[in-house]
């Protein structure tokens, strides 16, 4: 067995491809891998069209193609909100490289871009034009399409998302954990609350606990320890080179009562 | 450019007054940039590492490794791999010539125990069982997993104290109680100055204290290999990564049964190494395989294979026991260690011959016992890192003055200044200390932490008040016959049942006569004193004939000083 | 295994080349263009020692299809140098900015990749600029500092 690559001139031709089995190869950080190590065979998909990296302003947000790179999205003043996310990920060579589509389906301990998507409640547009919330998508990565946008909404306020990642070494690091909240108001009250983890579980997830503790309270001092006391409820991390499952569950709340203070 | 000499952004605090009549005043290099005289291929990217050199027809070499820390080899399929495409040849431990070696066997030191590759057993994770030649890495990678190897696990030890425990799995059957056997006698290597036990009863506090240090890779940027290809006249070019070179070379006419005179060793450009690139494992490998197809091959680790299969500096783990007088004086020190070998030898024996010869570390205290351990266990062969052999000792040392200086109520900095050498200071290795400077170190670190010493402190020197009592050896030193071994010939360092010659071609004599004692290691029952017998002559000539002690030198035998 | 043709330019002159299917542009560089300049280091994006320019942003040639090079304008370190030296290279050679070497070309492409883009940047940006590039030597403060001898003006640009 050995690689094919096929390069397909538009997404709907690379994903017809792709039902037939293979693999999708994005900006390569994650694919190359293991094409190196020859733990990637058969066949490898990719696709030229340009559609997939554009960025493009939408009635309540931003659509995002797959393609678009994380120095793309740092090149945009308008995408702000997702810079702190942007530059979490890799060195200057891997932000070049790595796009918002491939973090959506990166392995533990990477996906930190995707864990900031999750808390902003965005959408994946797929090759098919269907919509997908990303809470399904990645929850089941492997039996999924091929995505051909992501849709960002705007966060009304941009003080109301707050992204944090934990790492050992700086400014490059694997996540010891990431967080993304967000957090919006009403009248003091924050409702439609959306906090998400990184590399607390296989793929980014939600912390429900944490949100059912924060949906309609107000941020003040109690509220925070409550949500910092139950962030490791019902999760179970994976132990890896850089941290323990034991570790992260114990510091999870740590990190996320300090970014939740810096929110107040 | 600026001319300050800076470091990390700082300032180089020059103390030029200290021991200013022991150096000549033209000395001006530190602190001033200066350049390398190969930074121009450096930076315009021509520096010829050994994966620099192009050649038509390359083949790749890559091994079938052990998904297992120990297991006997039932059967190894390569029929299949065989008929892949690019495969040009799999090789195995029966196509190597002498498929047994130990690194520091050119110095004498150790009994042959690895394999090149193994064909009845394996003893860590990673120990490679075969090898696949293919014309390009990725048909090589793809042979690798189609080799079937039927492994039967064996019960492992990954951790020196349950490894020394008995009934624990034996990792090399030569050493059956998993210890290296030093120069024929012991389990372990002895250091005995003085009488610790008296010392210890003497004491107002007796502190304890244990020590670990994990594996630490060296990680070189570039990873380890080779690349062989056949000259003229039945020689063999290699170029290699390789920090020893002519280490490497009669490893290589070793393993290959060949004399080194047809072997054409080109290094020198290395990426890296920091004692990560002296086991000579590619070089060989790549020049059979070179032989064995009549092409050039590369034998080249990959990153996984670095982290993995790359011998790390070993684990240790250290137990220190002071006897300290109130007023801060040591009188008493001892060591229990055990440096991690891994699954063979490598350079752990002589690791720990260089380590016990630093201790107690830069101190003078006038009773030291150090029993120190070479344990073979199923994690990776341990080898060469900077500060070989003392830097995982030197940090239990330096964490137990802290706690030491704790238990007396002293400041740290104090209880180093009261008990540092002085020159002319006798050390626990019977070998007079010179050149010393850790008081004045000590003062600088003190005035830039903001301690302020107490004025006997801040007066003393390493040039004055040492020597006298302090250079006096011991009136009486304990010794004792633990750790007793059988059966290795005492005259060679722990051979077992070989003949007293290496029959490989280039194999140099024994370096050791019977009876010299290395540093540290006093004859059974002859306590050590100045009128001991004379060692043997030195090598050199020009050596000029001084008293004092034999010494292990790293590479070149014993050495007097 | 079929070979699939790739025109492109290095450092400046144009190049054509043929690659094999799964062929990473670094492999493709040195074994079937043979510029030696980047190194490989991990094949796993880790270490940078492979860093090139590919139309202007430094990308990992070890995780790059050689494919994808295709019609892209690639520059190494064996470029850097004109008639005469890169400030880069000079300043690196003055403050010993290397030691063993070979993390060097990279470290050089993911330097000029940031003067490129911003010729003043201050020392926290250096670091970012070359946090994807490891040094085994710890270098890390002379290679700053060279780079910031560049930026300031300190080397003859």
């Amino acid at each position: 067995m050995a690689v094919t690559v096929e390069t397909h001139g538009s997404v709907a031709e690379a994903a017809r491809a792709l039902a037939q089995g293979g693999v999708y190869l994005g900006g390569g950080t994650g694919i190359m891998r293991g094409v190196n190590a020859g733990a990637v065979q058969g066949r490898v998909v990719r696709s030229s069209d340009p559609a997939l990296r554009v960025i493009r302003s939408t009635a309540d947000g931003f659509s995002l193609g797959a393609g678009v790179t994380m120095a793309q999205v740092l090149g945009e003043r308008d995408l702000a909100f997702l810079h702190a996310a942007a530059r979490s990920v890799g060195g200057p060579q891997v932000r070049a490289m790595g796009t918002i589509g491939g973090n959506l389906f990166a392995p533990h301990p990477y996906g930190d871009f995707a864990t900031a998507l999750l808390a902003l409640g965005a959408r994946a547009l797929m090759a098919s034009g269907s919509p997908r919330n990303l809470d399904d998508l990645l929850r089941d990565r492997d039996r999924t399409g091929l995505v051909a946008a992501v849709e960002v909404p705007r966060p009304r306020d941009p003080r109301a998302f707050g992204f944090v990642k934990v790492q050992r070494v700086k400014p490059r690091g694997v996540a010891v954990l990431s967080i993304a909240a967000h957090l919006p108001r009403e009248g003091g009250r924050l409702r439609g609350v959306r906090v998400a983890f990184g590399a607390m579980g296989p793929a980014p997830l939600r912390a429900s606990a944490v949100e059912r503790v924060l949906e309609g309270a107000t941020l003040d001092a109690a509220t925070i320890a409550r949500a910092a006391q139950v962030a490791a409820e019902g999760l179970t991390p994976p132990t890896d080179p850089v941290a323990t499952g034991w570790y992260r569950a114990s510091v999870v709340g740590v990190h996320l009562k300090r970014l939740l203070e810096r929110m107040v | 450019m600026t001319e300050t000499p800076m470091i990390g952004g700082n300032m180089i605090d020059f103390r030029k007054e200290f021991f200013a009549d022991e150096r000549p005043e033209k000395l001006n290099e530190i602190g001033k940039p200066t350049r390398r005289q190969d930074i121009t291929g450096h930076v315009t990217g021509r520096s010829p590492f050994y994966d620099d050199h192009l050649f038509e027809g390359l083949l790749h070499m890559r091994c079938v490794r052990s998904p297992h820390h120990a297991a006997r080899i039932r059967r190894i399929d390569t029929s299949a791999a065989e008929r892949m495409p690019g495969v040009q040849r799999i090789v195995l431990g029966r196509d190597v010539p002498r498929n047994l070696n130990t690194l520091l066997s050119l110095l004498d030191f150790g009994i042959d125990d690895e394999p090149i590759l193994s064909t009845d057993r394996v003893r860590y994770k990673g120990e490679p069982v075969a090898a696949v030649i293919a014309a390009t890495d990725a048909q090589a990678r793809d042979a690798v997993a189609a080799i079937r190897v039927e492994w039967e696990p064996l019960p492992h030890v990954l951790d020196v104290e349950a490894a020394i425990k008995p009934g624990a799995p034996a990792v090399l059957d030569i050493y059956p109680n998993n210890k290296f056997a030093y120069h024929g006698k012991y389990d372990h290597q002895k250091l005995r100055y003085g009488d610790v036990e008296t010392a210890f009863r003497q004491a107002d506090h007796v502190v304890e204290g244990r020590y670990q240090m994990s594996p630490i890779e060296q990680a070189p940027v570039e990873t380890c290999g080779a690349i062989a290809a056949p000259e003229q006249n039945g020689r063999w070019v290699c170029y290699t990564s390789t920090q020893a070179l002519f280490f490497s070379l009669g490893t290589a006419a070793k393993v290959l049964e060949m004399p080194s005179s047809r072997l054409h060793f080109i290094g020198g450009t290395v990426g890296g190494g920091f004692g990560g690139k002296v086991d000579s494992i590619h070089e060989p490998m790549a020049i059979l395989g070179a032989m064995l197809t009549g092409r050039p091959v590369k034998f080249m680790w990959d990153r996984e294979e670095e982290m993995q299969v790359g011998a790390p500096r070993g684990a240790e783990l250290w137990i220190v026991k002071d006897g300290v007088m109130r007023d801060g004086r040591i009188i008493a020190r001892q060591f229990t260690g055990y440096f991690d070998s891994g699954a063979y030898t490598r350079l752990s024996s002589y690791a720990v011959i260089k380590c016990v010869g630093h201790l107690p570390g830069p101190y003078t205290i006038p009773n030291v016992h150090a029993n120190v351990y070479c344990v073979f266990t199923n994690r990776t062969p341990a080898t060469a890192m900077r500060g070989f052999g003392i830097t995982g000792v030197d940090f239990a040392i330096e964490a137990h003055m802290d706690k030491v200086a704790e238990a007396v109520g002293m400041n740290p900095i104090e209880l180093r200044l009261l008990n540092a050498y002085r020159d002319g200071d006798m050390k626990a290795h019977r070998r007079i200390a010179k050149n010393c400077a850790l008081i004045e170190c000590c003062q600088v670190v003190a005035e830039k932490a903001g301690v302020k010493l107490a004025p006997h402190l801040a007066a003393l020197a390493s040039t004055r008040d040492g020597g006298g009592d302090r250079a006096r050896l011991p009136a009486h030193t304990v010794t004792d016959e633990n750790g007793r071994v059988q059966g290795y010939q005492p005259w060679s360092y722990a051979r077992k049942n070989a003949p007293a010659r290496d029959p490989f071609v280039g194999a140099p004599p024994p370096v050791q006569p019977p009876r010299a004692p290395a540093a540290g290691t006093p004859a059974v029952n002859a306590p050590p004193r100045a009128d001991q017998p004379p060692p043997p002559p030195p090598p050199s000539p020009a050596s000029p004939p001084r008293q004092g002690a034999l010494r292990f030198s790293s590479l070149s035998g014993f050495r007097r000083r | 295994m079929a070979l699939k043709p790739v025109t492109f330019t290095l450092n400046g002159n144009a190049k054509a080349a043929f690659t094999e299917d799964g062929q990473n542009l670094l492999d493709f560089l040195r074994r079937s263009v043979g510029d030696l300049s980047p190194k490989y280091g991990c094949g796993q994006g880790g270490c940078g020692a492979c860093t090139v320019l590919m139309d202007g942003a430094p990308v990992l040639a070890c995780l790059t299809l050689a494919e994808a090079a295709q019609g892209a304008r690639i520059e190494t370190a064996a470029g850097l140098a004109g008639a005469a030296l890169h400030p880069l290279q000079e300043a690196f050679m003055e403050r010993f900015a290397a030691q063993c070497g070979y993390c060097t070309p990279g470290m050089l492409m993911a330097a000029r990749a940031l003067l490129d883009r911003n010729p003043r940047p201050s020392r926290d940006e250096v670091i970012e600029a070359i946090s994807g590039n490891i040094c085994r030597c710890t270098g890390y403060e002379p290679i700053i500092a060279a780079i910031l001898d560049v930026a300031e003006g300190r080397v003859r640009a």
